[in-house]
């Protein structure tokens, strides 16, 4: 029996940084995080920019740069992905699609990059097939990638995913820079990929968008996973579990435009116990201990009083554990 | 079109610098308080000789004319092709440039070539990996000859090679006692194989550690990561990103390192006696030959320029961002 | 102190090379009298137990002769560095902030400087300045500031831009006064890594220019003076004429080169994760 076909299980990754002179620190730039990917499901993992969630990509391709580490479990098919085994899936069954220009060498013609280097009359015919069904002639092929728009670089990125026909797509940032109509076009492209049956990780910072297309959602405050919820949950605050993603709600336009005061804690400067504990109106005592990563009926939400807004009412249970 | 204009808009740039140069030198040249008499024919010797035998050696010399009006004459010769007579050699400068340009040129572009070669692909065997095994052996050892000055390099390999092992001669560029028409080529490449190889060791670790240091960046750029990702091998990245990104910077480099080589070579000449353009230079510079001097810079200066502007011109038509930016605006 | 990384390694380096560079400086100073003291009971004598460096034609200690060349080559070295370090700063600050006929100049004379060859450039200075001692000093302060300049001229441009230096302008401020009150404090780790790496060329250019003839008088005890009188003996086979003397240079220069790698690595910016 196989398993998801991407399950991430408690994944940290941090990266060491010198500070002031001699010292060094260690940044933790993702915790504890839990995602799974289903074939033909589209999942978005939300973060604030330059959060350093790119690396989560780069985690699960297992191209991490040198000064980061990672730690927690990732699953492909049900089968561990060891480092040998992700050079092995990558760019054939998992491919990145990577969020800038400067993801492709600026000295090289963009048809031979997007054939990788292959050459004969098949890979070239493919090659126009799949230009074209972004609508990028066969006169984008001798192009250097200074001379594209923002929005054919990104449509030049897909179509390199698009040529190795994936089973996991993994989106990294791809609409910064694009004007809304030319990004709703850009996440369409990946909706698709996930209609035609391939499992789609969205890396984003931009949660509007992002519901437009996703089935989940996977909500990170401070590199800390919050809340995972179905993305129809969004249609209404009732469904939404965690104090955060309410507050992402209300902030949305058609909801008011409203917004919690203060900013996401600098991952130097973590409070203990819940991220969120400093702005959140509902904080007590306890979500300064440890919080963990609870399931729900909707995904999962990593808040003490998640049940209270749940069910409406404090469930006696928890009460007892806070007493012991 | 555009390219010929641009590229006859480089050439007159190198022209204009050049005659930038010789006023600079001239300039350097007239302001100096050295004596030529007293350098040349000795203090006394000139005591010794009657005024009008000493008016004349001051004339020979030029001394007492005004510099600005010698640098008219000079330049209104050199346009004529004349850089004048050496005072040293009591011949024209031109003559004594060529016969020496033609042992220097060899030498040089010998070096040139090695160190360009061999330092390119030691600058991609350490930029491969930063830190790795290969990259501390080469950085190490860019290190050791860069914080070595060349002439005694070149001391050591005629210590080794030339005196102790006795494999090679000690100097010259041909044996002693051979008449010019005698000398076989197999003679005159015996005779640069040290000088060479000095120059060579000391040029290696400029563009080594230039290649490594943009081949590293290659490396660690976005592309490349991305690359790795689409599954491509390390190998074909070194090959399909790595030499694309790398060649024409350290091209440029290369064209544009003529002035170490030629400075380097003054040194090394000097230790293995060796007769060309730097020796001819220590030489007019120590017996006050300002003629010989001044020719020798304006023609070096001239080799510098050159190997700049082609650097740039090479640039300029091969990088597609060149290129193409050229064409748009 | 444990070390723990590579910033602490570097430190601790840098700190030897420091040590190790006054050490023979102040020892060239306190014993330059005997360094060239002539004894002719012991000429041309190998190394051995009490001459490690053997001795020369005239029966000077080479260790001694040795250790007070490279002392007055790192003196040499630190006042020339220092000038163009000067030189670069103040041209290199003009260059950016006095506008395009300023900045036309001054990039056309670096030009200039990097157009002759250096050994050449050297070799026509001293001899403007008479030759000797000053012909050498002049020389190298003169033609090793270009790369800086530029370095810091870029830095300037790039300062330009920042806010803080666009409210000083807006406030009235004068283009010099906002440039040595409100830059120069941003470009002081800029210069003195730039300086310290300029050392090593210093001393290296003077080492050459000497050995050519040009430099220091022959009494005097400096390293290419040391290295051109060994030419004459090498082929006798006195190898230790040479050997020892460059060898000690080479490694003055790598202490040199470590303390601007070492201050590179410490102030840029740019480093933050190595």
């Amino acid at each position: 029996m196989e398993g998801h076909l991407l399950e991430v299980r408690g994944l940290s990754i941090s990266f060491t940084q010198y500070e002031k002179g001699l010292h060094q620190t260690e940044l933790p730039v993702i915790r504890d995080l839990n995602v799974t990917v289903d074939r033909g499901e589209l999942v978005a993992v939300i973060g604030s920019s330059g959060s350093g969630k790119s690396l989560l990509a780069h985690a699960v391709m297992g191209l991490l740069p040198y000064n980061a580490s990672s730690s927690g479990e990732m699953l492909y098919q049900g089968e561990p992905l060891t480092e040998s085994r992700k050079r092995e899936l990558r760019g054939r069954n998992i491919v990145l699609v990577p969020q800038s220009v400067s993801y492709l060498d600026p000295l090289m013609q963009v048809g031979e990059q997007v054939r990788k280097g292959k050459k004969g009359p098949a890979i070239l015919e493919k090659c126009r097939r799949v230009l074209g069904s972004y609508g990028l002639g066969p006169e984008t092929e001798p192009l250097y990638p200074f001379q594209l728009s923002g929005g054919m670089t990104r449509r030049v990125l897909i179509s390199t995913a698009v040529m190795e026909e994936p089973e996991l797509v993994i989106a990294d940032e791809p609409t910064p820079g694009l004007h809304l109509e030319a990004a709703r076009r850009v996440l369409g492209h990946f909706r698709e990929m996930a209609e035609q049956g391939a499992g789609v990780l969205l890396i984003t910072h931009d949660l509007e968008l992002a519901l437009q297309v996703a089935d989940r959602v996977v909500v990170l405050y401070a590199g800390t996973a919050i809340e995972e919820t179905d993305s129809r949950s969004f249609s209404r605050e009732e469904t939404l579990y965690h104090p955060y993603t309410r507050a992402l709600y209300r902030a949305m336009p058609e909801h008011g435009f409203s917004s919690v005061p203060g900013n996401q804690p600098y991952v130097k400067e973590l409070p203990s116990g819940c991220p969120y504990r400093p702005r959140c109106e509902r904080a007590k005592g306890e979500c300064a201990g440890a919080v963990p990563f609870e399931r729900t009926d909707r995904g999962g939400v990593r808040c003490l009083r998640w049940r209270e807004w749940a069910f409406g009412q404090e469930e006696p249970s928890l009460r007892e554990e806070a007493a012991l | 079109m555009d390219n010929a204009k641009w590229i006859a808009g480089q050439l007159i740039r190198m022209m204009v610098l050049l005659v930038f140069v010789a006023a600079a030198v001239f300039l350097l040249l007239s302001i100096s308080p050295v004596d030529p008499l007293t350098t040349n024919v000795g203090q006394t010797a000139l005591g010794a000789m009657s005024p009008e035998q000493v008016e004349k050696l001051r004339e020979y010399w030029g001394v007492g004319v005004p510099p600005l009006s010698r640098f008219a004459g000079w330049a209104k010769d050199v346009l004529r092709g004349d850089l004048g007579v050496s005072l040293l050699y009591r011949r024209p400068v031109a003559e004594v440039i060529g016969e020496r340009f033609v042992n220097s040129v060899w030498l040089m572009a010998a070096a040139w070539l090695l160190s360009g070669a061999i330092g390119f692909l030691l600058g991609i065997l350490a930029g491969r990996k930063r830190g790795g095994l290969a990259d501390k052996l080469v950085t190490g050892y860019c290190l050791m000859t860069a914080s070595t000055p060349a002439f005694w390099i070149a001391m050591v390999l005629l210590m080794v090679f030339a005196v102790w092992l006795k494999w090679l001669p000690i100097g010259l560029a041909v044996p002693i006692g051979t008449a010019a028409a005698e000398v076989s080529l197999g003679d005159r490449v015996i005779h640069m194989i040290l000088p060479a190889l000095a120059l060579s060791l000391t040029g290696i670790s400029n563009i080594a550690l230039h290649t490594r240091e943009k081949l590293a960046e290659v490396m660690e750029s976005d592309y490349v990561l991305f690359a790795r990702a689409r599954g491509e091998s390390e190998g074909s990245i070194l090959l399909r990103h790595g030499l694309r990104n790398i060649a024409l910077p350290a091209l440029t480099l290369q064209f544009g390192s003529v002035s170490e080589i030629f400075g380097g070579s003054v040194l090394v000449e000097q230790v293995f006696s060796y007769p060309g353009l730097g020796q001819a230079a220590v030489t007019a510079g120590l017996g006050s030959d300002v003629p010989l001097l001044m020719g020798i810079t304006v023609i070096s200066a001239a080799l510098v320029f050159g190997g700049n502007t082609a650097a740039n011109i090479l640039y300029g038509l091969i990088d597609p961002r060149m290129r193409k930016g050229r064409r748009k605006s | 102190m444990k070390i723990r990384n590579r910033r602490q390694r570097m430190a601790v380096l840098m700190a030897v090379s420091l040590f190790l560079l006054v050490l023979v400086t102040a020892a060239g100073w306190a014993f330059g009298e005997t360094a060239s003291a002539t004894d002719f009971s012991r000429k041309n004598l190998a190394p051995c137990l009490s001459y490690p460096f053997g001795t020369d034609f005239m029966g000077r200690d080479m260790l001694l002769r040795t250790v007070a060349g490279l002392s007055s080559s790192i003196r040499l070295g630190i006042l020339t560095a220092a000038v163009s370090a000067v030189i670069a700063f103040i041209l290199g600050l003009a260059a950016a902030v006095l506008g395009k006929a300023a900045d036309g100049v001054i990039s056309g004379m670096i030009d200039l400087v990097m157009g002759i060859p250096h050994i050449l450039l050297l070799i026509l200075i001293s001899y403007a300045c008479g030759k000797g001692f000053w012909g050498v000093v002049v020389g190298i302060s003169l033609t090793h500031w270009t790369s800086l300049a530029r370095l810091i001229r870029g830095e300037v441009l790039q300062l330009k831009e920042s806010n803080y230096v666009k409210i000083a302008a807006r406030l009235g401020h004068g283009k010099l006064k906002v440039a040595f009150f409100h830059m120069t404090p941003h470009l002081l780790p800029q210069l003195v890594t730039g300086l310290v790496l300029m050392f090593p060329h210093a001393i290296l250019h003077e080492a050459s220019i000497t050995f050519l003839g040009f430099g220091l008088p022959p009494e005097e005890p400096a390293i290419g003076i040391i290295l051109s009188e060994s030419m004459k003996y090498l082929v006798m086979g006195k190898w230790w004429l040479a050997l020892f003397p460059g060898l000690l240079l080479a490694g003055v220069v790598l202490l040199f080169h470590f303390l601007g790698e070492g201050l590179l690595l410490l102030l840029d910016p740019e480093n933050a994760h190595r």
